[in-house]
């Protein structure tokens, strides 16, 4: 039973928002309650952990991923940033800018995986030039409050914004 | 819209935020993953508990044994529903002045028998979420399977059982009213359409599910809650009366809340149990519905079947209108809203924009074996609205005119008001011909008429689709207070000064994202004349605000926000009287303009606020002789010449429909809706468009399935379907103001707009599409299949 048992705990360690982390994490514990229940990363938001609705959704290795659909143990080695690591880095500081003043957010839980997903689309600004492309984007992130428009919005403006090179014009509009 | 003291109107004073699409403070804080939702709250010595739910829709529990599941690693404690009722007393779901309404005393966890798939009649607390659900599949239960009441169509025939004997059958409400002389009317008439409307159950999907952290602190008898919910007060004025506890006792605090429209506003079984276990154990207990849990006892919404006809002259006129409305509501009312309101409010807003007099309308609410229904967002608005503008658009094709010209004809004219509507609701000002003007040039309605024409000759399939509403907002006590249930519809706010010269404002209204502490924020700033960075609002909070009803049924801003108006008037006249005396000026001949009392006339500064902070509480032995100042007002408002500020609106729908597959594209989306005062355009856009996608999805996606059994068949977010980005169209939104006299600020609610309107807009819209095949939508949700259905395709 004891080598069976779904609590058994393996040590990981990863890079977590530029910081080197360890623990020991329970085999069936998926990666959003180990960012939340361990390092306390409340900015990670479960919203159905059945990988549909992307509030989940953080960067492992540079890429948008459901941390509710990968196990704890599974991080081990990689380089994962939560919506935390990408405040303080100030690498979305003009998304969120941007979200700010076109109130892209009501109440904010689907928010940090919408710039979650908005980043690694905005990592190409070209193929963010287009509202359908930007909704075929975030087509996996539930918004049940805002309608999307405001979203498609404040993520078009980013792009516009970032392909002339004025990557602070949302914080200009916000101040 | 008065005058203040200083003989401006709040739109002319200085510095005032009212009307800017100001952002919302709270908002950075969301925007970097710092919001504290429930789950986020950390407490030492938590238990988490999870709950055993029926598997059947209707059945018996003969044997309970939960002797292993308390033996499980990490198990604190195994509660069955009769141990738990020792704690806590079961509540009845019914309203006084609903006459008749019935329903059966309701545990938080079921004893003996459980009557839908999802109720709790179990809970297991344990260290960890995940070792309750451990334990819970250690619990030893038998059932004995009951016949279960399923279709709300067959639930009262004397053939199918009673699900509570005590009440003989399984009607729970019926309403009839009849208002003029329907049926002279329809037999004069020229033209009767008629059609039966079905609406499928849908639930609100609350992104954040619901949540509950209940700590009893036995050393100070004190009960603190944290919950995603919208109505603070409410809550600690129901888990006092069930769980025996006095007011001062329980502390209920919402912070932020992820997303609620009407869903976090009744009271759980799965919550009054969290709180009763932690008042068991001296412990915190945590609950934290997953997504499965959510589906099965979220409380549903709009599972009706509307039969209607509409009776109208040779030239376009309605001249009456017939209704039965029959609605399934789950085996109890739900408590303390109940659940026959959506009904009610069918029957009162059906047919609401027009000017018919002959009116009757039967509604009946049955009991069945599903989940729970009750009060979502726009509650009856999108029913009412459909069945009316659905036989409106019918009327006109068979009459062969223009939709958008029938209703010009019909709507009650602006200039008409005061005056009641056919149901006998009073209605203060409206302004459909506005908005139907407004609607027409915004869209291009004749230029959208040409291009539809041109595709059709091609062979692509589009519609336009209208539909006009009226919505509820700013409730009084008529709605819930009359009927007994203490559900509060007054609102209040206390504002401080602080010596820095910033205030701190705390209301009794809830912020869950549509922006309430923002408007606050900007209402105070205005009134009290200090810049809008330096207030901070306190909201959320049963023992830091003012007593009041929270958010619902569109009442922030109308009510809430009046009452900040006032209490900042308040502050701003004790602050004027005490620098009057200070300065040796006529309090009359001052101001207080961006921080700093200024002469009124010039605007010249004469004392920053920060001064005056300075001189009253760090030095009031300056003050002159018999000056006291008080640097804090409250002021509660509640409106009282009107029941309800009735708003209006219409919204239109351009969809494309494929006549092979049976998909509908919607290509653009629009509104104009009059909300009174707009107090920031930006927050009541983006409320309406978030409202209008909501509406949306009830009209194509979202339907709770249920098979003959009473099972659950789509309990995942994979299965039900949401709206998501890349199926939704743009949306233009636009307003018409006709502000409240009610109030001082005038502005009456919008959040309820959106939903109310969208989901006829776009039926309307497909019928239009498949109007060269003369085939017909009507029921919801329109899916490809419902398409083809109508197509003879399949
Ligand atoms: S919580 Fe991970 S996708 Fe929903
Ligand atoms: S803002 Fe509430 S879910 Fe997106």
């Amino acid at each position: 039973m004891a080598s069976e048992c779904p609590d058994r705990a393996h040590a990981v360690a990863f890079t977590l928002n530029g910081e080197t982390v360890r623990a020991h994490v329970p085999a069936r514990m998926h990666l959003g309650d180990l960012l939340r229940q361990s390092f306390g990363l409340t900015g990670v938001h479960l919203g159905c952990e059945h990988g549909v609705c992307g509030a989940c959704t953080i960067l492992v290795d540079g890429r948008a991923v459901r941390s509710c659909l990968m196990l704890g143990v599974q991080a081990d080695g990689a380089t994962v940033e939560t919506v935390e690591g990408l405040t303080e880095s100030g690498r979305i500081r003009d998304l969120q800018d941007a979200f700010h003043v076109r109130n892209a957010l009501q109440c904010g839980y689907c928010t940090p995986g919408m710039l979650v997903t908005a980043a690694e689309l905005l990592d190409d600004a070209d193929a963010a030039a287009s509202r359908e492309a930007i909704r075929a984007a975030i087509a996996g992130n539930y918004c049940r409050c805002t309608g999307y428009h405001a979203i498609v919005d404040a993520i078009a403006s980013t792009a516009e914004a970032r392909r002339q090179g004025r990557p602070n014009a949302g914080r200009e509009a916000a101040e | 819209m008065s005058a203040d003291p200083g003989g401006l109107t709040f739109l002319d004073r200085p510095n005032s935020y009212i009307g800017r699409s100001v952002p919302r403070p709270n908002a950075r804080r969301l925007l970097e993953g710092r919001g504290v939702y429930v789950d986020d709250v950390a407490v030492a010595r938590l238990g988490h508990v999870a709950f055993l739910r029926s598997p059947h829709a209707h059945a018996r529990i003969v044997a309970l044994d939960t002797a292993d599941a308390k033996a499980m690693p990490g198990v604190i404690a195994v509660v069955t529903g009769a141990e738990l009722a020792e704690v806590c007393t079961p509540w009845v779901g019914v309203l006084g002045h609903f006459k008749g309404l019935r329903s059966a005393p309701q545990h938080a966890l079921a004893i003996d028998r459980v009557t839908w798939v999802g109720e709790p009649f179990c809970a297991v607390v344990a260290h960890s979420r995940a070792e309750a659900e451990d334990a819970l599949a250690a619990i030893m239960v038998e059932f004995d399977p009951l016949p279960a009441v399923v279709d709300m169509e067959t639930a009262l025939d004397p053939a199918t059982p009673a699900i509570h004997a005590e009440l003989g059958d399984n009607l729970a409400f019926e309403r009839v009213l009849d208002v003029g002389d329907v049926d002279a009317a329809f037999r004069d008439a020229a033209l009767v359409v008629e059609e039966t409307f079905q609406f499928g159950r849908h639930t609100g999907v609350c992104l954040e599910p619901r949540a509950i952290l209940a700590d009893w602190a036995a050393a100070d008898g004190m009960l603190t809650v944290h919950h995603s919910f919208q109505a603070p007060h409410m809550m600690q004025d129901i888990l006092c009366k069930h769980l025996s506890l006095a007011e001062g006792a329980v502390r209920v605090i919402c912070k932020d809340v992820g997303g609620s429209f009407g869903i976090k506003v009744h009271i759980y079984p799965d919550e009054m149990a969290t709180c009763a276990l932690a008042l068991m154990l001296k412990r915190p207990v945590k609950f934290v519905a997953d997504r499965l849990e959510s589906f099965q006892s979220d409380i549903h919404a709009r599972d009706h079947r509307v039969t209607a006809r509409m009776a109208f002259s040779a030239e376009g006129d309605i001249l009456a209108l017939d209704m039965d409305d029959l609605t399934g509501i789950g085996p109890y009312s739900v408590y303390p809203r109940t659940s026959a309101v959506e009904a009610n409010q069918v029957v009162n807003l059906t047919g609401g924009p027009y000017r018919h007099q002959h009116y009757r309308a039967r509604a009946r609410v049955v009991l069945q074996n599903k989940a729970p229904t009750c009060q979502y967002r726009a509650v009856g608005h999108p029913i009412a609205t459909m069945v009316a503008e659905g036989l409106v658009d019918l009327g006109a094709a068979r009459l062969g005119l223009d939709p958008l010209a029938v209703r010009e004809r019909n709507v009650i004219p602006d200039d008409a008001y005061p005056c009641a509507g056919v149901s006998g609701i009073k209605l203060e000002k409206l302004s459909h011909q506005a908005a139907l003007a407004k609607l027409k040039a915004m869209m291009d309605y004749d230029g959208l008429r040409a291009e539809q024409a041109n595709l059709r000759q091609r062979g692509i399939h589009r519609g336009i689709g209208l539909a006009a509403f009226i919505e509820i907002t700013n409730p009084s006590a008529a709605f819930y207070g009359v009927g007994g249930a203490r559900i509060s519809s007054q609102d209040g706010c206390t504002i401080r000064l602080d010596p820095q010269g910033g205030v701190v404002a705390s209301v009794s209204v809830t912020e869950q994202g549509q922006g309430t502490e923002g408007i606050i924020a900007q209402i105070v700033a205005t009134a009290t004349g200090v810049p809008m960075d330096k207030v901070r609002v306190i909201s959320g909070d049963t023992q830091a605000t003012p007593y009041g009803g929270g958010t619902w049924a569109s009442r922030g801003a109308g009510i809430g926000g009046e009452a900040a108006w006032q209490a900042g008037k308040a502050l701003r006249g004790n602050v004027l009287a005490v620098a009057g005396a200070i300065l040796q000026a006529d309090p009359g001949s001052l101001d207080v303009r961006d921080g700093a009392v200024v002469d009124a006339g010039t605007g010249t500064e004469r004392m920053p606020l920060a001064e005056l902070g300075r001189i009253v509480y760090f030095r009031p032995d300056t003050l002159p002789p018999g000056v006291q100042p008080e640097f804090v007002a409250t002021r509660h408002y509640v409106p009282k010449d009107y029941p309800f500020a009735f708003t209006n609106g219409v919204q239109a729908s351009y969809v494309e429909v494929d006549t092979e597959t049976g998909f509908v594209r919607l290509l653009k989306h629009w509104c104009v809706e009059d909300c009174g005062t707009v107090l920031n355009p930006l927050l009541v856009d983006e409320q309406i468009r978030g409202g209008i996608v909501q509406g949306i999805g009830g009209a194509l996606f979202e339907h709770c399935l249920y098979d003959s059994e009473g099972q659950l068949l789509n309990g995942s977010m994979a299965d039900y379907l949401v709206p998501m980005a890349g199926e939704m169209p743009d949306i233009a939104v636009a307003h018409v103001v006709s502000a409240t006299a009610s109030s001082e600020i005038g502005a009456k609610g919008a959040g309820e707009a959106g939903t109310a309107g969208a989901p006829a807009a776009v039926v309307n819209a497909i019928n239009d599409a498949l109007r060269p095949f003369e085939a017909r939508v009507s029921r919801q949700p329109v899916t490809p299949e419902v398409v083809l259905e109508a197509l003879g395709l399949i």
